[in-house]
């Protein structure tokens, strides 16, 4: 689903245009706001909808799957670092979900592999990558499964 | 210079009375274009159109009153829609030096139009238009939209420019008379003047009306639980930090910085 923006709420920013990956979020030179430049050729990343600070950008679904009636909404609380989607279907059932975007404050934990020594030849002929073991925490307490965290797989999409 | 009535000296030569009938003609002028504006646009239908349905789909009880004295105070005196500190500071120059200077041109005109000395007015005429001038160019300069990523050239006057440009040029000659004196300047600066409250369908001398009036109805959205229809789900309520999907957030701190927010954008 292509994005387009309210240009009402926009306020010309320019926050979407620098952060899209296609290069498709413009600013009109007449008006002064941002809007999507060819639809058709938007990744749907959806990154100028969470980065907009005025909520001024939307999705807009296509006709043959997502008809009108429907909405996808998202709410990108930086400072809280989460980020909510609110979905209506047409026929009225809404879902709404929240999810993490970063696990630690913003800035401040930039891994400095500028400092890390190059890999010894021993590392380089290894089948493990960079950091590992340590990074999938094999070295504590073995394999992290569902099962040795106490959780289940269950069927479907569940919060 | 700053303690002396500007209308004063000219009011010689241009009758008071003409120049009272010019500012009621201005004053008419922003009347007739701002409902001129708002039924072209259909605007204030919009508007209740879309309070009417907020309304409908809430689920809450609102306080219009409060909503509407937190809208005048935060939004309107406070300008605290902006995002962009530099913008909001900017904003808050230019229209508070504009009320300056309108409500001191006006008392200046209809209470002192032909003596020199006239109180503290004709210094807070000086004052308004300096923090015009400094918002203005400041806003035009620095500020505004960036539109010279897409090709154009960085200066470039087009129709949306209409209102903050004569609004600059109206105070610019306006304080270039009263300094330097002469005609031309005086019909410059008239001319500007009539362009700035005249071009109000054309141009956005209307968002006074329709901004506060926008803030306001997404107050009650935020307050009758519509929120404009945006998710509502935050870390704030205790229930939401139990989901499964906010796991890796249970320990971390409630602020975490500014994200994308540390750097302005660039475009490009």
């Amino acid at each position: 689903m292509p994005t387009f923006v309210y240009m009402t709420r926009c306020d010309g920013c320019g926050h979407c245009v620098d952060i899209c990956p296609s290069d498709i979020m413009h600013i009109d030179k007449t008006y002064r706001r941002a809007y999507n430049i060819e639809p058709n050729m938007c990744w749907e990343c959806y990154s100028c909808v969470k980065a907009c600070p005025q909520n001024a950008i939307d999705m807009r679904g296509y006709a043959d799957f997502a008809p009108l009636g429907h909405s996808v909404r998202v709410q990108r609380d930086e400072k809280k670092g989460t980020i909510a989607w609110k979905i209506k279907f047409r026929n009225g059932t809404e879902k709404n979900f929240l999810s993490p975007i970063t696990t630690k404050p913003w800035g401040q934990y930039i891994p400095k592999l500028a400092e890390v020594p190059p890999p010894s030849k021993e590392m380089r002929d290894s089948q493990l990558l960079y950091n590992e073991p340590k990074w999938i925490r094999m070295d504590d307490g073995g394999l992290h499964t569902l099962e040795a965290a106490g959780l289940k797989l269950k069927k479907g999409v569940y919060y | 210079m700053f303690a002396i009535n500007p209308f004063a000296a000219i009011s010689a030569s241009i009758p008071p009375a003409a120049m009272q009938g010019f500012v009621l003609v201005m004053v008419a002028l922003v009347v007739v274009g701002t409902l001129f504006d708002i039924i072209h646009k259909g605007s204030a239908k919009y508007f209740f159109d879309n309070m009417g349905k907020s309304k409908a789909k809430g689920s809450a009880d609102v306080n219009v009153v409060g909503i509407a004295v937190q809208t005048a105070v935060v939004d309107v005196l406070a300008s605290g829609e902006f995002c962009n500190t530099r913008r909001r500071i900017a904003h808050l120059l230019t229209m508070y030096g504009f009320i300056f200077y309108v409500v001191s041109t006006v008392v200046l005109v209809f209470s002192h139009p032909t003596s020199s000395a006239a109180g503290f007015w004709p210094q807070l005429w000086w004052i308004g238009g300096a923090m015009v001038l400094v918002g203005g160019y400041w806003f035009w300069f620095f500020i505004r939209v960036d539109v010279a990523a897409e090709g154009g050239a960085a200066l470039r006057v087009m129709h949306a420019d209409l209102f903050v440009l004569s609004l600059i040029a109206s105070v610019t000659l306006g304080l270039l008379w009263a300094w330097l004196g002469g005609f031309i300047l005086f019909a410059l600066y008239i001319v500007a003047t009539a362009i700035l409250f005249g071009g109000v369908p054309w141009s956005k001398f209307a968002h006074m009306f329709f901004k506060p009036a926008a803030a306001f109805e997404k107050r009650v959205s935020e307050a009758n639980g519509t929120h404009q229809n945006l998710p509502t789900l935050t870390r704030d309520d205790p229930k939401q930090r139990e989901r499964h999907s906010m796991e890796l957030l249970k320990d971390a701190p409630m602020d975490m910085g500014l994200g994308i927010k540390r750097e302005p954008p660039r475009h490009y």
